[in-house]
């Protein structure tokens, strides 16, 4: 205790407290963050549409309303097309894990895929809409180049240049598409989830959308060229890296130097 | 000189309080505490101890031997690795091997140097503080006068105060002479025309048809191909320039000022009977030009219709004449009025009513 | 104090056998040259100047070095590098770009990064060297404003060092523009937008400045001249004479025993100081190459090349512009309006034009508003702790948060979607803590300047805490305290604190010096301001009556432990001849200012 209580005015006490309080807040804050409740369960039965409606009553009725034109909390799915069904549900974003100002992704869906097969076979059922894509032009294999000029025209001004995310009006943001699957961009494309414009076929052609897809893959795959990315945010995360690691090292050495050797 | 002895210096305890040497002494103590000078020197483990010595002397040329070896490594890897080979790093994950190695081999030969001499002369070399003396900057005032004397005779060997013409005519010559090559820089630089600058500025492709007289489509970009009005799905969003930019004389300077959002909305949500007139039906263009500072306003929110500026974002209501709802810009995006050719696609029909992009002093 | 013998004295004897002129192939070159400049009289003088030894000090230092290592890769920039605006298509090695249409400029900075061995590792220096250039530029003035090294006789070199701060800001903007990629172009496209805002000649100053209109074909190329030629003649000037000037005033130091105004002490530059800073210049490239090999830095071939109709979220500048960025951000739309049917764009003309001159002006008075105020004349070259000089470090700080609120305010949007805080808030909470924040700062800081000082005061007075609980016979807890020795207590009590100025009496009623009458009015409102709250450093005289103020209690202590190491046998109780504090009461010793 005393020896403790000797060394508090040593300098490097504030920094011990400094880091202990942000550590403290840290912990704070994950606790306090909103997290995802359990994955709600589900049962299907046999026949897709049948089983769909089943599950949509069970999951989705209750904001949607129970013939899916639209409820208190939901906007009517009818002709939104099974697309839209299995980008919302299959990103885990419905059914809504909590209001707020834009659903999140979640890091697992709270349904399999036969049954998200299933909620879309029963939503697509109720008017027409754009349908799941083909998996021809979302696992990738289009012209990259041409895919990088369509994204950095149509989509990186939301998304930033390498799909890393970006912010919109009041809280709301663009998430980023570095772990989308190439089916969920080009469904998010197609039906324009919550803040999103829709970019049909006639604006950006399966073959426009199959290149952007290509070129998100490349920029997920293709190994670094100068190091560390530091999140491929643009010129913020580099001058935070000056100001702390770069800078430190150096006034590190600095303080080395001009001390008196033992 | 070197000191070895703790010694008092009470110049320096004087000069530390200027102005302020009111000699307060209370029970015959002196007003301030004198400097006690260097404290006795501590001297180091190498200083008597000649192992100690020895081994900092291994250290550094250590430190010395890794910069030779990191030379040679990039000499090594310079030649020897592919650019297409990848390394996974920790941290980093895959990354260029050649990038990665020729960095840290530079890093290692460079350090090597670095840390080597520094070690040296924080161990090996002599720690004893070494005492400098100051003077003051201050010339002594024989030199002072000596100098003012020199520019006194010079001047009056130069007739200066005898001949004001002279001096005048010199001196006004010599704060004219720069005149020329100014004006050269600011004659040539740009073009200086007000109807050429601000003109610029006034207009953009949109206000002129095409050279067969038809007004100009709005084509998508990059592909630069038309719309039809039926493509423009409720929520849709096209990126838009002129049909014909390519053949305009400076492409890039007219797809400044004349890109274009085109955003399908409900009709019903417009708020702005201008807006609904200049439209199709809830199809409205307009510049995508901030009118702050000039960065395309892309990001377009299709739920609550806001068009956002990610550069400094500035926030306009597509709902209602593009106005501004937050963020720095000063006024609303300009809309252009467009309407269907006979073949189904969209056309401007006329020009912006107001110049786009940022403001500049003639823009009202 | 017999020790070894000094270095300086085996060098007199190394000298005095060595016969003139016989040393050797150097000896002789060195003749030679000396025979033809007599420059041994120069290298003499300047082989003996002596470098206090402090961290603050490398702070210039990396700046310094950054600089260097910035004009060594540029120019092996220049050998690749081609500052041309034409319109070329892309048909190199990186795949991703095959066949899109872009510039020279970002095509040979594409290949640069891709197809030059080693180009990307130089690239990546070059840049992030001019990040850390920028940061220690920044480091080093905060070092010189807070510790007063900017005083008489150091005025001029602040005032270069201001202005090399600002052509470096100009000088890493131009550079960040050159490779013409869509974050670069985005950001001379917002360029030409503040020079349009400028009352009166704005568009002509764009017009001339891009040849025309923007993008036009001019700007890249006048960009790499400004960038390669003319800052860094100006830049590299300006630096010598910066260094000059510290060669002519010797270094300051900080206050400490030995230390006065009229001695540097330190290390001469032969041999610690070539060795140390000659080293240092290696760590610093080391660790800019070694970051370099690492981490990534503005990688253009992921911007893509510029065009008027593209755009990337989190499009910021680099961090040195963040500040003016940020005030962009935070200037709400009403400030541009409309009058006489010209069109006033003070949204922009004041953070994009504005403020850096009003920013650099308000730096570069401070010292002759300062010593107007102090009225004090006298040459410093002893460093003010920042604590003592708590106004002027109030000022300072106010300064540097008013600085980093515009500065973060530039990362408003990545602030956002990181902290899933909703922007408009943030805007709106900048707005206000701009100029909040700086009232803050001054008053806090300059708060903990004081209550730092009393705990100097106290240390003078009654010794270092040693954390020891001591238990009297009579069961009353003191903690003992340990004397500051004089070496310990010197840069504690060695510091002047200036008195408030008061009105000469008269002046005021003499109406031919009314104008005067007034500045003199202003003096003393401000020197209050600076000097009303003050600790005055710790008298002899007040530490003598300190002690006699312990004397009981320490008499007790004393008892106390004389019995403790009776009964134990430790030497515990040499520490206490400091006095003592009783645990019950912490105020038992009232300051003297405190009254």
């Amino acid at each position: 205790m005393s020896a403790l209580a000797a060394r508090r005015r040593h300098p490097a006490a504030l920094l011990i407290v400094l880091i202990f309080a942000m550590a403290v807040l840290g912990g704070l804050y994950a606790v306090l963050a909103p997290k995802s409740a359990d994955a709600a369960e589900a049962t299907a039965n046999s026949g897709q549409i049948t089983a769909g409606r089943q599950l949509f009553i069970s999951n989705c009725a209750s904001c949607h309303g129970s013939n899916a034109a639209g409820g208190p909390a939901g906007p009517s799915l009818v002709g939104v097309g099974a697309a839209s069904v299995d980008f919302q549900v299959g990103t885990g974003r419905m059914p809504l894990q909590q209001p707020g100002v834009q659903a999140q992704r979640a890091n697992k869906p709270q349904f399999t895929q036969a049954e998200i097969n299933q909620l879309a076979a029963y939503v697509a059922s109720l008017g027409t809409g754009p349908a799941v894509p083909p998996s021809q032009y979302t696992n990738g294999g289009g012209n990259i180049a041409k895919g990088g000029e369509l994204f950095r025209v149509n989509c990186a001004m939301c998304h930033n240049f390498a799909g890393s995310g970006g912010a919109l009006t009041r809280g709301k943001y663009a998430p980023s598409l570095m772990d989308v699957s190439g089916k969920h961009v080009y469904e998010a494309m197609l039906t324009g989830p919550q803040s999103m414009p829709v970019f049909n076929d006639t604006n950006l052609s399966p073959q426009d959308k199959k290149d952007i897809i290509s070129y998100l893959k490349n920029v997920k795959e293709e190994p670094s060229q100068g190091g560390h990315n530091l999140g491929l945010f643009g010129p913020v995360p580099e001058g935070m890296f000056a100001w702390t690691i770069g800078i430190g090292i150096l006034i590190g050495a600095a303080v080395w130097l001009g001390r008196k050797a033992a | 000189m070197t000191i070895d002895q703790p010694r008092n210096d009470k110049d320096g305890a004087v000069s530390s309080h200027d102005g302020h040497s009111e000699v307060a002494t209370r029970d015959g103590a002196p007003a301030q505490f004198e400097n006690p000078g260097l404290p006795p020197h501590v001297h180091r483990a190498g200083d008597h101890d000649e192992k100690a010595a020895k081994r900092s002397e291994r250290q550094v040329a250590a430190l010395f031997t890794m910069s030779m070896l990191g030379t040679v490594l990039f000499i090594v890897s310079y030649f020897a690795i592919s650019a297409d080979d990848v390394v996974t790093l920790p941290l980093i994950g895959p990354m260029k091997a050649l990038h990665a190695a020729l960095g840290t081999t530079l890093a290692m030969s460079l350090l090597g140097i670095g840390l080597g001499a520094v070690h040296w002369a924080k161990t090996l070399m002599s720690d004893e503080e070494v005492v400098e003396e100051r003077h003051t900057l201050r010339s002594p005032d024989e030199a002072r006068d000596g100098a003012l004397k020199i520019l006194e005779e010079g001047a009056e060997s130069a007739q200066l105060k005898r001949r004001p013409l002279v001096k005048y005519t010199l001196g006004a010559s010599m704060g004219l002479f720069a005149l020329p090559l100014g004006l050269q820089l600011v004659g040539s630089l740009g073009p200086l025309r007000r109807s050429k600058v601000v003109g610029d500025l006034q207009t953009t492709l949109w206000d002129s048809k095409l050279p067969n007289g038809k007004p100009r489509r709005l084509m998508r970009d990059p592909d630069n191909t038309p719309i039809r009005l039926s493509d423009v799905t409720l929520g849709s969003v096209f990126h838009v320039l002129p049909e014909g930019i390519d053949e305009a004389a400076h492409p890039q300077n007219e797809k400044v000022k004349a890109s274009v959002i085109l955003v399908s909305l409900e009709e019903s949500v417009i708020k702005s009977a201008r807006e609904k007139a200049w439209g199709i039906g809830g199809v409205v263009a307009y510049s995508k030009i901030c009118t702050h500072v000039g960065c395309p306003v892309g990001l377009y929110e299709q739920q609550t219709h806001h068009l956002l500026c990610p550069c400094h974002q500035s926030t306009f209501d597509m709902t209602d004449d593009c106005k501004v709802v937050f963020g720095p810009a000063g006024h609303p995006l300009p809309q252009l009025k467009i309407s269907v050719d006979t073949e189904g696609y969209i056309v401007a029909d006329q020009g912006f009513k107001e110049p786009v992009g940022p403001s500049f002093w003639e823009r009202s | 104090m017999t020790t070894s013998r000094p270095a300086d004295d085996l060098r007199k004897d190394d000298k005095r056998d060595e016969p003139k002129g016989n040393g050797g192939p150097a000896g002789a070159i060195a003749n030679w040259v000396d025979e033809r400049t007599g420059a041994a009289k120069g290298a003499r003088f300047l082989m003996k100047k002596v470098f206090p030894d402090h961290w603050s000090f490398m702070l210039g230092e990396i700046a310094m070095y950054s600089l260097i290592i910035l004009l060594l890769t540029g120019t092996f920039l220049t050998f690749w590098f081609v500052p041309s605006m034409g319109e070329t298509v892309y048909n190199g090695s990186y795949v991703p770009l095959k066949g899109v249409q872009m510039s020279e400029a970002f095509k040979s900075t594409v290949n640069i990064s891709m197809d030059v061995r080693g180009g990307l590792l130089i690239r990546q220096i070059h840049h992030w060297a001019a990040l850390l250039f920028l940061v220690s530029i920044m480091l080093h003035m905060a070092r010189v404003f807070f510790t007063g090294a900017f005083r008489k006789p150091r005025e001029i070199n602040w005032i270069i060092g201001l202005l090399l701060f600002m052509l470096a800001m100009v000088e890493g903007f131009a550079g960040y523009s050159l490779p013409d990629d869509l974050l670069s172009g985005t950001g001379i496209r917002a360029a030409e937008g503040f020079m349009l805002s400028i009352p009166v000649i704005g568009s002509y100053v764009a017009s001339l400045v891009f040849g025309g209109g923007f993008p036009g074909e001019a700007i890249i190329p006048r960009l790499f001249t400004v960038h390669v030629l003319l800052l860094p003649a100006i830049i590299v000037g300006l630096f010598t004479a910066h260094i000059i000037l510290v060669m002519v005033h010797k270094h300051t130091q900080y206050p400490g025993p030995g230390r006065t105004n009229k001695n540097v002490v330190g290390f001469p530059l032969m041999p610690v100081y070539t060795a140390k800073a000659g080293g240092f210049f290696f760590i610093v490239f080391g660790v800019t190459a070694l970051i370099s090999g690492l981490v990534t830095i503005n990688p253009i071939w992921m911007y893509g090349p510029y065009e008027p109709t593209m755009v990337t979220a989190g499009s910021q500048p680099d961090w040195y512009m963040g500040f003016a960025d940020g005030a962009l951000r935070l200037l709400p739309g009403r400030l541009e309006f409309t009058l006489l049917e010209h069109t006033f764009v003070f949204n922009v003309f004041i953070g994009a034009i504005l403020l850096i001159p009003l920013m650099w002006t308000a730096m570069g008075i401070y010292p002759f508003l300062e010593k107007w105020v102090t009225g004090d004349n006298e040459e410093h070259h002893l460093l003010d702790r920042p604590r003592n000089a708590p106004t002027r470090t109030g000022i300072g700080m106010a300064f540097f948060v008013f600085y980093f609120v515009l500065f973060f305010a530039a990362g408003n949007d990545l602030m956002a979607i990181k902290l899933h805080l909703s922007i408009n808030d943030i805007t709106w909470a900048f707005r206000i803590l701009t100029f909040l924040g700086p009232v803050m700062a001054f008053w806090i800081t300059k708060r903990l300047c004081l209550s730092l000082q009393r705990r100097d005061r106290d240390l003078v007075l009654h010794g270092r805490e040693t954390g020891r609980i001591i238990r009297t016979a009579e069961g009353r807890f003191f903690e003992a305290h340990e004397p500051l020795n004089r070496y310990q207590r010197w840069p504690l009590v060695s510091f002047a604190s200036h008195a408030p100025v008061s009105l000469p009496a008269g002046i005021d009623r003499n109406g031919v010096r009314r104008r005067k009458a007034a500045a003199d009015k202003m003096r003393v409102r401000l020197s209050h301001f600076f000097f009303n709250d003050r600790i005055e450093p710790v008298t002899p005289a007040e530490l003598e009556a300190a002690h006699h103020h312990d004397e009981p209690v320490r008499e007790e202590i004393d008892h106390t432990v004389e019995e403790a190491r009776r009964l134990e046998g430790d030497d515990f109780g040499g520490k206490l001849h400091g006095g003592a504090e009783e645990l019950s009461s912490s105020s038992a010793y009232g300051h003297p200012d405190q009254r």
